[in-house]
């Protein structure tokens, strides 16, 4: 109970860090405190694996992304972090007014019809082997249930990396001009070969 | 679940709100995108909070397809971002006029 207002809390606060920082890596710390505290509420919602999976996945992989586009943005001559970030002025009280009415949709439907929790029955508590939300009962969801989902998010991610080679793994990139001839000629040879005497 | 699942889906309307003032307000690409995966995270504690509340495991298995969404549409919005502004030295997504016609 106190600690679902204290994570509430330190998600809002942190999701507001993350949109007011002036420095993306600022932002980057504030979005990973928001990420850890939305895994301890899928705790208490007794999502254990999806829990594991927000760690892992958001915490661990997307986030390292994010720095390491940060980091190979800012490496180059001119300072990144020191670029203009002008919060339009105008465009404030437009987006708040915009997000204040999808707000106000979701308190209205959500107030108007309150959800009854229904009692787990079956499978035990969280931590037990086969509880609601554990890896097993995740499991035999995924691959009896929902195949076809899974078939197409391993789908979604092939496309995903053969796009990213694409766009960005070229030298040069598709924007740019390729500049550069391939210096394969000019390379030292990794074994130098005698000159063959006859 | 002590606490009424109308405070998780409140929790989840204020993130989705910090996270369109923040796709809206903000020009650093970068910050928009972390305010994107801010909108999916919100829509996830939702889909979350509803498998729990009708105890059924759809909404952790659409939860689970939101995050492989996310994850890739956060490795091609960066590969993109980084293509284009490798060397402007300012990161400005209204400067961004490639395609100008």
């Amino acid at each position: 109970m106190i600690a679902f207002w204290i994570l509430a809390l330190l998600m809002i606060a942190s999701a507001v860090f993350t949109v007011t920082a002036k420095r993306p890596v600022h932002s980057v710390v504030g979005l990973l405190v928001n990420f850890i505290a939305l895994a301890m509420i899928y705790l208490s919602l007794q999502a254990e694996f999806l829990a594991v999976m927000q760690i892992v996945v958001y915490s661990g992989a997307i986030l390292i992304l994010f720095v390491f586009v940060i980091a190979l943005l800012s490496s180059g001559v001119a300072p990144f972090e020191i670029g203009p970030d002008k919060m339009a002025k105008a465009t404030v009280p437009v987006a708040i007014v915009i997000a204040f009415l999808a707000l106000a949709g979701i308190v209205t439907t959500v107030l108007s019809a309150p959800a009854t929790v229904l009692p787990i029955t079956s499978g035990g508590t969280t931590g037990e082997a086969n509880a609601f939300g554990s890896v097993a009962n995740f499991g035999s969801a995924l691959f009896y249930e929902n195949l076809l989902p899974f078939e197409v998010t391993a789908f979604i991610l092939m496309v995903s990396v053969i796009g990213v080679v694409l766009i960005a793994g070229d030298e040069d990139g598709p924007l740019g001009p390729r500049r550069r001839k391939r210096r394969s000629l000019e390379r030292e040879p990794i074994v130098k070969r005698e000159p063959v005497v006859r | 679940m002590s606490v009424a699942p109308e405070n998780y889906i409140l929790l989840s309307g204020v993130l989705f709100f910090i996270g369109v003032v923040g796709v809206i307000v903000r020009r650093n690409p970068l910050i928009m995108l972390m305010s994107i995966e801010l909108l999916f995270n919100s829509a996830n504690l939702a889909l979350v909070t509803y498998a729990r509340v009708w105890v059924n495991n759809t909404g952790h298995i659409f939860a689970f397809l939101v995050i492989t969404v996310a994850a890739a549409e956060a490795a091609i919005g960066l590969a993109i971002v980084a293509v284009t502004f490798r060397r402007q030295p300012h990161v400005d997504v209204d400067e961004v006029a490639a395609l100008k016609g």
